[in-house]
C-alpha cells in the first residue's frame, strides 16, 4: 500500500491551461456548459406547465416574467443553448459512427455546431416574433 | 463455475460481463441509455419547439386546450421522460468527474436522481392534469 506522501508526490496529467485553444476544445466545453444550463432549465419548463395546470392566475404570472427583458434574455439563452446542445449531440451520434474524425472534418463539425446554433436560434426568434405579430 | 442460464444483455461485452460489468458494476449500461435517449430527444425537442412556437401570444384557454390535446400531451410527455432521463445521466457524469470527495459525489449523484425525477413528476402531472381537466 502506498502512503499518502508517495501518492501526493505522483505527477498530475496536463489539464487544459497546458493546451492550446482550439475550436474542438471550445465546442467539447460548451456542450458540458449547454447540458448543465439546460438541466436547471427544466425548472422553468415545470414552471410553465405546472402554471398552465393551475389556472390562467399563475399562468399569467410566468407570462409576465417571460415578457421582461431578464425573462426573455433567459428564454433567448435558453432556446441557444437547446439548439447547440442538439447540434453538439447530433456532431457526437455522427462520431459514434466512426465519421468526422478528420482534422478538416473535426473543425467543419465544431464550426456548423456554433454557427448553426446562433443562426437556429435567430431564426426561431424572428419566426416567434412574427408570429406574435411583432414584439411586445 | 456455471454458465448463467439467462443471455446478457446485447450491449455488453464479454469481457465486460467477466470483469463484473466494471468499476460502476454496470457495464455500458450508462453510455447505452444515454445514446438511446440522445437519439430521441432529436426529434422530440424538434416537436417540441414546434409546440412551444403555436403556443406563442395565445391565453390560458388555448394553450390549455392545446396542450392537453391527446397528441400534443403525449408529444409532451415522451419529451419529458427522454429529456429527464437523459440529464441525469449527463450530470451524473459531470459530478463523477469534478467531485472527488466519495461522501459529497455519493450526495450529489443522489440529489442528482432527486432532481431529474421531481422534475419529471412535476410535468408529467401537469400535462396529465391538463389533458384529463380534472
Amino acid at each position: 500500500m502506498a502512503d499518502s506522501k508517495a501518492r501526493a508526490a505522483r505527477p498530475l496529467s496536463p489539464h487544459l491551461q497546458i493546451y492550446r485553444w482550439s475550436w474542438t476544445m471550445t465546442m467539447s466545453i460548451l456542450h458540458r456548459v449547454t447540458g448543465s444550463a439546460l438541466f436547471f432549465g427544466t425548472l422553468l419548463l415545470a414552471w410553465w406547465l405546472i402554471a398552465a395546470a393551475s389556472g390562467p392566475k399563475a399562468y399569467a404570472q410566468v407570462e409576465w416574467f417571460m415578457g421582461t427583458i431578464i425573462g426573455r434574455l433567459i428564454l433567448f439563452g435558453y432556446t441557444w443553448a437547446l439548439i447547440h446542445h442538439a447540434l453538439g449531440g447530433i456532431r457526437h451520434l455522427i462520431w459514434d459512427t466512426l465519421h468526422g474524425f478528420g482534422e478538416q472534418e473535426r473543425m467543419r463539425l465544431a464550426q456548423a455546431t456554433l454557427f448553426g446554433s446562433v443562426i437556429l436560434t435567430v431564426l426561431l426568434w424572428v419566426v416567434g416574433y412574427l408570429l406574435m405579430g411583432g414584439t411586445r | 463455475m456455471t454458465a448463467p442460464h439467462h443471455s446478457p444483455p446485447p450491449h455488453r461485452t464479454p469481457l465486460g460481463i467477466v470483469r463484473g460489468l466494471g468499476s460502476a458494476r454496470s457495464g455500458t449500461d450508462h453510455f447505452w441509455s444515454q445514446r438511446l435517449t440522445a437519439v430521441a430527444n432529436v426529434p422530440l425537442v424538434i416537436a417540441f419547439v414546434v409546440i412551444v412556437i403555436s403556443l406563442l401570444g395565445r391565453n390560458h384557454a388555448a394553450a390549455v386546450q392545446i396542450i392537453g390535446s391527446p397528441l400534443v400531451a403525449i408529444i409532451l410527455l415522451l419529451f419529458v421522460a427522454s429529456v429527464t432521463y437523459h440529464m441525469r445521466l449527463g450530470m451524473q457524469v459531470i459530478i463523477e468527474d469534478y467531485v472527488h470527495g466519495e461522501l459529497a459525489k455519493l450526495a450529489l449523484v443522489l440529489a442528482n436522481t432527486f432532481f431529474a425525477v421531481a422534475v419529471a413528476l412535476g410535468c408529467g402531472y401537469a400535462i396529465l392534469k391538463l389533458s384529463f381537466g380534472v
